[in-house]
C-alpha cells in the first residue's frame, strides 16, 4: 500500500530521523503592504513532534502554514522543510516538496465536484498510483477516520465534522511526513472537536507524522498536547493522558503582534500565565 | 489616480504572467486531457442553445432590416449579399463571442472565484497540482477550439434564418438568395470570419480565469468577480475585434 517516495541520501534521512529538525524557520519576516504579519520568527519542529500555534485572529498563525507549503513567500529569512530550503523555490520545485506535506484547511477545502473517494484519492491519482492500490489506500484512510461508509458521497452531503475528517484523510492519504492543521476544530461542537483531536493524536503517535496545529481552541490544543494514542489489540486504539516526557514533545508557540510571545510546553504555558497578563487573558 | 494606474498595471502584469504560465504548460507535462474534454463540453456544447438562438434571430432581423433599406434602391434581391457579408465578417464572430462572454466568462469567474475563497485553489497547490495546468489551460484550449466552432454554427444558422425571412416575408426566390450570399462573399471574408473567433475565444476565457483566480473578499468578492469578468471580457471582445480586423484588413485585402 505504500506510496513510493523519491529516494534521499542516507545522511539526510538520518538527520531527519526522530528528533531531527523537519521544519525550520530562521528569522522569517513577512508584511502585507505596511502591516507586518510575522517579524523575525524562528522555531524548529522536530520529527515526530507537534507544534501548536496559538494567538488572536490575524496574528499570523495560518500564514506560517502557508509559508511552509510555499503558498506564500517570506520577505526575509529562511524556511527549511524536510531538509530543503523552500523560501526561494519556484512553483514547479515546490510541487516535489509538497509531496511530503499534508494540509488540513479551515472548513476542509474539499473539492465540491468530486466524491469523498475522489477527494481522498486525489493526490494518489496525481502521483499515478495504480487505481486498485490507490483505492485500497483510500478505503484504509477513510476507515482510519471512521468514515468508510461515506466514500461515495459528495462533500455537500457531509456534516462540518465529517468534512474535516475527510480533509484529514485526504491530507494523510499519500503518507506525508508532516501534517499541517489550520483551525481543525473551529466551529465544531465539543464532542466532534474531540474526535478531530483524536485523529491528530493517532496520526502523530501511530503513524509517526510530525504536525503543526494552528488553533485558538485552547481545550483542543491542550488535549492534543497532553494525550497519547496507543494500539489496543489488532484494530483498536486507546487514548490516555501522556506522561511528562511524551507531553514535552508537543510545544506551544503563542504569536502576538508578529512576534513569538511564548514558546514552551503545556506546563510552562500554565506557569507563565501567572506572570503574563496577555497570556492569562488569552487562556482564561 | 496614481493608485488606480498602479493597480491596473499590476492586473495586467498578473494577467500576462498567467497567460505565460499557461503557454509554458502547453508544452510540458502533466497534461489534463480529461479536464480538456470536460471543458470542451461545458464551453462548446453548453453554449450551443444560446448561440443557435442568437445566430438565427440576428440573421432574421438582418434580413428584415436590410430588405427595407434595399427596397429604396429596388435591390431587394441583394439581401443575401448584405446578410452574408455582415454575418460572416462581423456579427457572427462578435455576437457569438459576446454571448459566450456572458455565459462562459461569468461561469468561469464564478467557479474559480468560489474555489479561491473556499481555499480549494490553495488545497490544489498543497496537493501538488498546478491550478494553471489543471484549471486554466483546459479552459483556454476549449475556448480556442469551441468559439470558432460556435461562430461557424451561428453564421450558418443566421444565414438559414435570413433565408426563411427572405423567402416568406420579402418574397425573394431561394436560388436568388443563395446566389447572392455566395457572390457577396470573398475568400478573405471567410478567413476573417474564421480567424477572429480564435482571438475572441482566447480573450474571453483567459479574462474569466484571471478575474476568477484574483477573487478576494468572500462571497461578495465572487459576485464582484463575475460582474467584472463579463464587463471586462465583453469590452475586450469589442476592442480585440477592432484590432484584429484592422490587422487582417492590412494583411489580406
Amino acid at each position: 500500500m505504500a506510496v513510493e517516495r523519491e529516494p534521499r541520501s542516507a545522511l539526510l534521512e538520518e538527520a531527519l530521523g526522530p528528533g531531527g529538525p523537519i521544519v525550520v524557520f530562521d528569522k522569517v519576516t513577512l508584511a502585507f503592504d505596511e502591516k507586518v504579519i510575522l517579524n523575525e520568527i524562528s522555531f524548529t519542529l522536530k520529527t515526530g513532534h507537534t507544534k501548536v500555534f496559538l494567538g488572536a485572529s490575524g496574528a499570523g498563525k495560518s500564514t506560517i502554514l502557508r509559508l511552509i507549503l510555499g503558498l506564500l513567500k517570506p520577505d526575509e529569512g529562511h524556511i527549511f522543510v524536510n531538509g530543503e530550503r523552500v523560501d526561494n523555490m519556484t512553483e514547479d520545485e515546490l510541487m516535489a516538496v509538497r509531496g511530503d506535506l499534508g494540509m488540513v484547511f479551515q472548513e476542509g477545502a474539499l473539492f465540491d465536484s468530486l466524491t469523498v473517494r475522489e477527494n481522498v484519492g486525489y493526490k494518489l491519482a496525481e502521483q499515478r498510483v495504480p487505481y486498485e492500490q490507490a483505492n485500497a489506500r483510500v478505503e484504509e484512510v477513510l476507515g482510519f477516520v471512521r468514515l468508510a461508509e461515506f466514500i461515495d458521497r459528495k462533500p455537500s452531503e457531509l456534516s462540518g465534522g465529517q468534512r474535516r475528517r475527510v480533509a484529514i484523510a485526504r491530507a494523510m492519504a499519500a503518507k506525508p511526513r508532516i501534517l499541517l492543521y489550520d483551525e481543525p476544530t473551529t466551529g465544531l461542537d465539543p464532542i466532534t472537536a474531540i474526535t478531530i483531536d483524536e485523529e491528530i493524536i493517532k496520526l502523530r503517535d501511530l503513524e509517526a507524522v510530525s504536525s503543526i496545529v494552528v488553533t485558538h481552541q485552547l481545550r483542543d490544543a491542550f488535549y492534543v498536547a497532553e494525550h497519547m494514542a496507543l494500539r489496543e489489540g489488532r484494530d483498536g486504539v486507546r487514548f490516555e493522558r501522556a506522561p511528562a516526557s511524551k507531553a514535552d514533545e508537543a510545544e506551544f508557540i503563542m504569536l502576538r503582534d508578529g512576534r513569538i510571545a511564548f514558546e514552551g510546553n503545556a506546563t510552562d504555558l500554565r506557569d507563565v500565565q501567572k506572570h503574563d497578563p496577555y497570556i492569562e487573558a488569552f487562556l482564561s | 489616480m496614481v493608485e488606480w494606474f498602479k493597480a491596473s498595471l499590476l492586473e495586467l502584469q498578473e494577467y500576462l504572467r498567467m497567460v505565460g504560465r499557461a503557454g509554458r504548460a502547453t508544452v510540458t507535462r502533466p497534461f489534463y486531457y480529461r479536464d480538456i474534454i470536460e471543458q470542451l463540453d461545458t464551453i462548446g456544447v453548453g453554449s450551443m442553445t444560446v448561440v443557435l438562438l442568437t445566430g438565427m434571430f440576428t440573421g432574421m432581423v438582418l434580413a428584415l432590416q436590410s430588405g427595407i433599406t434595399l427596397d429604396q434602391f429596388g435591390a431587394r434581391s441583394m439581401v443575401g449579399r448584405l446578410v452574408s457579408a455582415s454575418m460572416v465578417k462581423e456579427l457572427g464572430p462578435v455576437l457569438t463571442a459576446l454571448m459566450v462572454a456572458g455565459r462562459v466568462g461569468s461561469g468561469i469567474a464564478a467557479e474559480l472565484g468560489s474555489m479561491v475563497v473556499t481555499d480549494q485553489i490553495a488545497a490544489l497547490r498543497a496537493l501538488g497540482t498546478d491550478p494553471i495546468r489543471k484549471l486554466v489551460l483546459p479552459r483556454i484550449l476549449a475556448g480556442l477550439i469551441m468559439v470558432p466552432f460556435l461562430t461557424c454554427i451561428s453564421v450558418a444558422v443566421g444565414l438559414l434564418g435570413a433565408w426563411v425571412i427572405t423567402m416568406t416575408q420579402l418574397q425573394v426566390a431561394s436560388g436568388v438568395y443563395w446566389n447572392s450570399v455566395v457572390t457577396g462573399l470573398y475568400i478573405q471574408d471567410v478567413w476573417m470570419g474564421l480567424i477572429k473567433p480564435f482571438f475572441l475565444g482566447f480573450v474571453i476565457v483567459s479574462i474569466g480565469c484571471h478575474v476568477g483566480l484574483r477573487t478576494s473578499g468572500g462571497t461578495q468578492g465572487v459576485g464582484r468577480s463575475t460582474t467584472n469578468a463579463v464587463v471586462a471580457s465583453s469590452v475586450a471582445v469589442l476592442v480585440v475585434n477592432f484590432l484584429v480586423t484592422k490587422a487582417l484588413i492590412f494583411l489580406m485585402y
